[in-house]
């Protein structure tokens, strides 16, 4: 934690233009990316993967993430894709959702009744994306792409990323639209484009130092429609899973190296 | 939240290239069954107005007549306050600082008007940035007669008036910000005394 009051120091006491003070928080990331705390997450996520829940008592390690019952090795780096068990494209979070309501037989509600943590508790479900996640390390990225529901899925999310409406009329590329711009000192990524989307991608879902949680990516969607002004976005609707649909199959064939540290 | 109904002709009209295979109607169906109302945020903002539709089908360039008539529209829904726009610009600092407003996490009313997320103002504020233009100076350049005065008041009320495709909110028009505040924004950007113009 010295370092990022160090940064802070640096950042408050002096009068430093933006790039020196882009320059401390580059070394800073490159700092804390050292001893990140996600093999934690991984690790209390593995304990959660294998422990008896729900009224069936049993574990999710028979959970099919689409490479078959308990295969993980790879299942990320192939999500979302369509499973046809359920007719519908899914993305990592709302497979396990729907592990936990057919193989532990809970609820959807009991399921969802905490998605998201906070910086005292973190959610069930971004432990086991953390441990998930990890499994497909050094895997090219290679979202379902070939099923008409995965064409639609994408076609769906690229429409949404330029939709704009919400109480500022925003859409994501008011944001991630152009190159080189930032909000406040926060670079911006063009998320339609590859080359942005490809490092992205390729490290959610990933820890933030700022607030010292680790967050998916239907956290990262939902945070940015509460910052554009919309209403919230049902948790693993159609909606969430075609824009990270649109965004993976952008990203395509980038080696995933996450679950990633943010700032 | 105000809604303005701009003629329908306006679903009719055909960008040829720029549409995907959804339309903004579909879009919008998709975001009235797969987002809810929380706090502040109700779902009469995923219905898009005429502004909204429009910039969506056309890519952010309508065509230049259209764009005309309808920045005309929105103009109209400027009330542009008696006297003196240049408010108290000390005020006008805290309120470009003030990133709330609007979120289901805000309490409702007034928030801020998140000013340096995207623009540059006072030299002090190296965390700033940079989606929109730099404004340091600002009123230092161009004066801060009256016309300068409503110009500003007006563009931060509502900046679809002015560029009907600009990326920048409605800050008075979706209730973001009081005409109060806005009056101590332009104080901060034309006030010779404001750091801006230092």
């Amino acid at each position: 934690m010295k370092g990022f009051f160090t940064v802070v120091t640096i950042l408050v006491s002096l009068p430093v233009a933006a790039q020196d003070a882009k320059k401390e928080i580059l070394k800073y990331q490159q700092m804390i990316a050292d001893g990140s705390p996600v093999e934690l997450f991984e690790l209390e996520g593995e304990a959660l993967w294998k422990k008896a829940q729900g009224p069936h008592k049993v574990s999710l390690e028979k959970c099919d993430l689409g490479l078959g019952a308990g295969v993980l090795k790879g299942a990320y780096a192939r999500l979302p894709r369509y499973f046809k068990d359920a007719d519908r494209v899914m993305d990592l979070e709302t497979r396990l959702l729907h592990c936990m309501t057919t193989l532990q037989g809970r609820s959807p509600e009991d399921a969802t009744k905490r998605v998201f943590g906070n910086e005292n508790q973190p959610s069930e479900m971004e432990y086991l994306s953390a441990y998930v996640a990890a499994q497909s390390r050094g895997m090219k990225l290679a979202a379902g792409t070939s099923h008409p529901k995965e064409k639609a899925a994408y076609e769906l999310g690229k429409a949404l990323f330029f939709h704009r409406t919400g109480g500022w009329d925003m859409s994501c590329a008011s944001c991630h639209g152009e190159a080189d711009k930032r909000i406040r000192m926060q670079d911006l990524p063009v998320l339609h484009k590859r080359e942005f989307a490809r490092p992205i991608m390729a490290t959610w879902p990933a820890y933030r130092v700022s607030n010292s949680q680790f967050k998916t990516m239907q956290w990262r969607i939902n945070d940015c429609y509460r910052q554009m002004r919309y209403p919230e976005p049902n948790f693993a609707s159609d909606a969430t899973i075609a824009l990270t649909t649109f965004l993976t199959v952008t990203a395509a064939g980038e080696p995933y190296r996450g679950p990633g540290t943010k700032r | 939240m105000r809604r303005i109904t701009v003629f329908s002709v306006v679903g009719l009209l055909v960008f040829p290239g720029i549409l995907s295979a959804q339309t903004s109607t579909d879009v919008q169906k998709v975001l009235q069954r797969d987002f809810h109302a929380r706090g502040q945020a109700t779902m009469d903002r995923v219905v898009q107005d005429g502004v909204q539709r429009v910039c969506t089908e056309s890519n952010d360039r309508p065509p230049a007549e259209l764009a005309k008539q309808m920045e005309a529209d929105q103009m109209k829904t400027i009330a542009f306050p008696q006297g003196s726009l240049i408010g108290d610009w000390k005020n006008g600092e805290r309120i470009a600082q003030n990133g709330r407003g609007l979120q289901w996490t805000d309490k409702a009313g007034a928030g801020g008007g998140s000013c340096y997320n995207c623009h540059q103002l006072s030299p002090q504020e190296s965390s700033h940035g940079t989606l929109g233009p730099s404004l340091l100076q600002f009123g230092a350049k161009r004066g801060n007669g009256p016309e300068m005065q409503r110009y500003v008041y007006g563009k931060i009320y509502n900046a679809k008036a002015y560029n009907l495709c600009s990326q920048m909110p409605r800050l008075g028009w979706s209730g973001t910000l009081t005409p109060e505040q806005i009056r101590d924004l332009v104080g901060l950007l034309l006030d010779p005394a404001s750091p801006v113009n230092q």
